[in-house]
């Protein structure tokens, strides 16, 4: 009987949960597609000023991805609790809360980074100047993986309830009112030539706080949806 | 399965039930399960034979009753890993290969020594399948790559839930022969089954659950 150690689960999950996001290659260009229509249509809708384009960019590309992450978000667990891989995992000799935070790395990196890859573009598109692209790229890095562990945590309390869509919308969204606060705070204060790195040091504490609560209360929600 | 002299308790139930809402679902069951043993959980549609399967493998907790799990009162962490639950749902990624599912059982539950992922899909006849994914297999070959899974894994006690569903005659001889190799390896298993299901080592004992 050979236990696997800890960095070896963490690795096969992690390479499980990647090569199924790279099978569905089409569902990870959905959310950047979505990101660059809706930022399409706000020149559209206000008109092609620089100057109001300028001004709003950085709060349409953090909204946009925002939107576009929580399209993405829904299906997080929702296959692993079809399929009862979910039951597997639980039933692993692996500390659940650390095997979730692999589960949530992963859906980071197939949803969450090619958006970020793609923001220069849109904000490009919105006329933002390229000496805040840096700033805008910061806040993204830490903004997204707060949205990813936040919204892990609802879709784990929601996994149990039917049409859980909407609902996630309707929790999530008051909860990102403080990132957006800040991410578009460090970009706007960048724009001014204001200093701009206590917002993002806000982000970061509490991204390190949630990295370290969110993958519990995602093993404590699911283990309840389980048990039911 | 009779049981040799050497057998130890690994599984003791004590006066469990489960009720949901107050409403009865089963019990109350006693019964021992020793290594080397398998049990036959047997009742109708709606008796809680799956309940009482995920209450054993601890996705359900334990209202009414005791567990006792090798004499100790039953705890999450003492026995990690030494119970495997083959549901209804097969806990198998459609969108990947056999192997690569077995692949990342292994990562996650470590293997027994002496079967590789190979050995265990030939095992259980995939031969030529191992790279098929998993959604173009039939339901009974589905069936087979999640049998595969508890070959692989080290895992003490086998739930077995509706093992024969899906399966053809061979599939069926299968999970006798699976069943038969972990009971002498000094395994444990609880199978549910509404069909007949017979062992070259004798009777199984059975567990009767009242609807």
């Amino acid at each position: 009987m050979s236990a696997p150690s800890l960095a070896q689960a963490c690795a096969a999950l992690l390479r499980r949960d990647l090569t199924l996001a790279w099978r569905r290659r089409g569902d990870i260009a959905m959310p950047v597609l979505y990101a660059l229509i809706v930022t399409t249509l706000f020149p559209f809708a206000l008109g092609p000023e620089s100057a109001l384009l300028q001004r709003i960019a950085s709060g349409v590309v953090l909204v946009t991805v925002l939107l576009a992450m929580l399209l993405a978000l829904d299906a997080l667990f929702r296959s692993d609790i079809e399929d009862g891989s979910l039951e597997q995992l639980v039933l692993a000799p692996q500390p659940l809360a650390l095997m979730l935070a692999m589960k949530i790395l992963a859906h980071w990196l197939a949803t969450a980074l090619p958006l970020i890859v793609v923001a220069p573009l849109l904000a490009g598109m919105l006329h933002l100047p390229a000496a805040v692209m840096p700033v805008l790229l910061y806040s993204l890095l830490l903004a997204t993986p707060l949205l990813s562990l936040l919204g892990a945590v609802l879709v784990a309390l929601t996994a149990g309830t039917r049409r859980s869509g909407m609902l996630l919308a309707l929790m999530l969204l008051p909860l990102c009112v403080p990132v957006v606060i800040f991410a578009a705070g460090a970009v706007a204060a960048a724009q001014q030539g204001l200093p701009w790195l206590a917002p993002i040091a806000w982000l970061a504490a509490a991204l390190v706080l949630l990295l370290v609560l969110a993958p519990l209360a995602c093993a404590a929600a699911l283990r309840i949806a389980l048990d039911a | 399965m009779n049981v040799a002299a050497s057998a130890m308790r690994l599984l003791e139930a004590r006066h469990l039930s489960f009720a949901r809402q107050d409403e009865s679902v089963f019990g109350p069951l006693d019964f021992t399960l020793h290594t080397g043993e398998i049990a036959l959980v047997e009742g109708d549609n709606g008796s809680g034979k799956t309940t009482l399967l995920r209450m054993l493998a601890g996705l359900l907790h334990v209202e009414h009753g005791e567990l006792h799990w090798r004499g100790q009162p039953l705890q999450r962490d003492a026995c990690i890993g030494e119970r495997v639950l083959l549901g209804h749902q097969l806990g198998l990624k459609a969108d990947l290969s056999a192997r690569e599912n077995l692949q990342a059982a292994q990562g996650l539950h470590g293997s027994r020594a002496g079967i590789s992922i190979e050995a265990a899909l030939d095992e259980v006849g995939l031969t030529g399948y191992e790279d098929e994914p998993v959604r173009r297999l039939s339901a009974g070959q589905k069936k087979r790559a999640a049998l595969a899974r508890l070959l692989l894994v080290p895992a003490a006690l086998w739930l077995l839930d509706e093992p024969y569903a899906n399966l053809d005659r061979a599939g069926i001889a299968l999970v006798n022969r699976l069943l038969e190799g972990h009971a002498q390896r000094g395994g444990a298993a609880l199978v549910t089954s509404h069909g007949a299901v017979s062992f070259h080592g004798g009777e199984p004992m059975r567990i009767r659950m009242h609807a």
